[in-house]
């Protein structure tokens, strides 16, 4: 085709230029919604810039030319082609988004649950067959005395031990577990291999915990203790658990026909839906973990400390059960 | 994964047209991390120096405010960039690259979440060994952050319009006098040799006098091989004139054929 490029150009310039400057807002504004009659105008712009390449593909002694346009359709096809729904960043839709990222990736939770039911397992029957893998299975120096000792010590002090250090302590605590989370779901990256480790060693921590303290007698102090925050904090890390089985199911991709990429891509909202939900949910234990969970009998009364931790379990499985339901 | 790497990522559109980006190479990507790394390390000194100074009010509540932001800063930095400048940081800025998605759609939130939550494992064992040896094997140039995330690093591809003014103002020119010859010198002009003279023509003030001279003559010995003038067409025209009186034989209106 011969193509009399200086007349190409002076007619068609305007157009390029609309159209970049309505990709720009879209670009500097990534929230923005347009009218029907600007998104018409946008395909339509979209259609001429193309039609413009395709002319141009045909006279090949204007690379520059045909590199600006390429430039252009490409900005406007990423706009115009997008048909996955537009995660809105507002908290009501985010709330919704979370739940229902649970229930539908349910079976991954069940999975992370057993895994970390496994090592709880692992846990309870090392501590009580071997009590010197204590000191392995427990690597805190705070759980290393024996818990009569630790029991009848918390309850006979006379001054609080984190006077002055509270938020420094539960942001340290929330970091951690986030970070926990985190790893949990980045280590679906190794075909799961990874956040099975992850979910285990939790679970055996837990086990050996809970059979040291039971295995004293300890039992309420030990519930007393957990539940305010472990009833979120727990739950958080088998959902930052169940995000990375969930990226590891898509890796694998079991009885899918689809290619990795698309399997991956079916699942990216869900991920993102899961790991902010339990960073959210460990934000909230931090917080009650250092403010709650760590005062004991006779401050705060084990009874009123495993109702709230009951409570808590409760609202949270209301939450991930109800919310968002059609 | 064991695919040859490849340096442009093509999209083809339902339109019919296919267009590319040109994929970042491992250097640029490695020093634009380098510069992210400097640059999140800064804003969370600068965030613990502000949190040290509320400590007046309360030292716990500073404390608490340095370390979160610390965290936040450190997982919070590439996203919230790459969301608010479209796949940029301040790194991919100055390196000229920006994440895209790797099929050519909206880059989203999502996306930019999943890869950078990634980098952890990309980091190991140490200076992302474990993402950089996937770059360098994976066909796209992807580490795994943007392997799971499906995306890709490009390089920024935004263009301007060309001029095509400084080509030749409208003069009269020698060569239309013969419209066959030129009309053969356009069907015989190479794309690149074009292409070449017209980088030539827009940057001639850049050149050193003495390599002008020898550019345009080795040019105008190219096109002149193509197809033979008459002298008096060619009369009083130097080599550089010779390549503009080309160029408007290809591009201008007077060479519609």
């Amino acid at each position: 085709m011969i193509l009399d490029l200086a007349r190409f150009t002076a007619v068609e310039r305007p157009y390029w230029e609309e159209l970049e400057s309505v990709l720009g807002k879209f670009e500097s504004d990534p929230e923005l919604r347009m009218s029907l009659d600007q998104v018409q105008r946008l395909h339509y712009l979209y259609e001429r810039c193309s039609a413009d390449l395709a002319r141009l593909d045909t006279f090949s002694t204007e690379p520059r030319l045909r590199d600006f346009l390429e430039s252009l359709v490409s900005r406007a096809y990423s706009q115009i082609h997008e048909t996955r729904a537009r995660l809105t960043l507002r908290w009501k839709a985010l709330l919704r988004a979370f739940p229902c990222a649970f229930r539908r990736r349910a079976g991954a939770f069940g999975l992370a649950a057993g895994i970390t039911v496994l090592g709880v397992a692992f846990g309870w029957f090392a501590i009580r067959y071997d009590p010197q893998a204590k000191a392995v299975l427990m690597p805190f120096p705070g759980l290393m005395e024996p818990p009569q000792q630790r029991v009848a010590k918390e309850e006979s002090a006379n001054s609080d031990r984190l006077k002055g250090v509270k938020a420094t302590f539960s942001a340290e605590l929330m970091t951690h577990n986030i970070q926990v989370a985190l790893l949990a779901l980045a280590a679906g990256i190794t075909w799961g291999a990874g956040t099975l480790i992850v979910l285990f060693y939790n679970g055996v921590t837990l086990g050996a915990v809970a059979a040291d303290y039971l295995g004293a007698g300890q039992g309420v102090f030990l519930a007393g203790w957990l539940l305010p925050h472990g009833s979120l904090e727990i739950p958080a890390i088998l959902i930052g658990g169940q995000a990375g089985l969930v990226l590891a199911g898509a890796l694998i991709g079991w009885n899918s026909r689809e290619p990795r990429n698309a399997r991956l891509r079916a699942v990216t909202h869900d991920l993102f839906a899961l790991i902010g939900g339990a960073a959210g949910l460990l934000v909230c234990a931090g917080l009650v973990e250092s403010f709650v969970s760590q005062y004991h009998q006779p401050v705060l009364p084990y009874s009123l400390k495993i109702a709230f931790g009951v409570c808590e379990l409760a609202a949270l499985a209301a939450f991930l059960t109800w919310t968002g339901r059609e | 994964m064991t695919a040859a790497r490849k340096s442009a990522l093509e999209i083809a559109t339902p339109e019919g047209i296919v267009f590319s980006y040109e994929l970042a190479t491992p250097v640029p990507r490695a020093l634009a991390c380098a510069v992210d790394t400097v640059a999140w390390l800064g804003m969370a000194y600068s965030g613990g120096r502000i949190a040290t100074g509320a400590g007046f009010l309360s030292p716990d509540w500073a404390s608490f405010l340095r370390v979160t932001l610390y965290f936040a800063i450190s997982v919070g930095y590439a996203i919230v960039l790459e969301w608010r400048w479209s796949g940029q940081t301040l790194g991919k800025r100055l390196f000229g690259l920006r994440v895209i998605d790797a099929h050519g759609l909206r880059l989203q939130l999502a996306q930019i979440v999943l890869r950078n939550l990634l980098r952890p494992i990309d980091a190991l064992p140490l200076f992302y060994l474990a993402g950089g040896m996937t770059v360098l094997v994976s066909p796209k140039g992807q580490r795994l952050g943007d392997l799971v995330a499906n995306t890709v690093v490009a390089r920024e591809c935004r263009r301007e319009i060309p001029d095509l003014a400084e080509i030749a103002p409208a003069k009269y020119n020698s060569l239309m006098a013969w419209p066959y010859l030129a009309r053969r010198l356009r069907t015989l002009a190479s794309p690149e040799a074009v292409h070449f003279a017209l980088l030539a023509v827009s940057r001639r003030g850049g050149y050193q006098p003495l390599a002008r001279v020898e550019l345009f003559a080795d040019l105008a010995a190219y096109f002149r091989s193509l197809v033979r003038f008459p002298d008096a067409a060619l009369e009083g025209l130097t080599d550089e004139q010779f390549v503009r009186s080309v160029l408007r034989v290809i591009f201008g209106p007077e060479g519609r054929i």
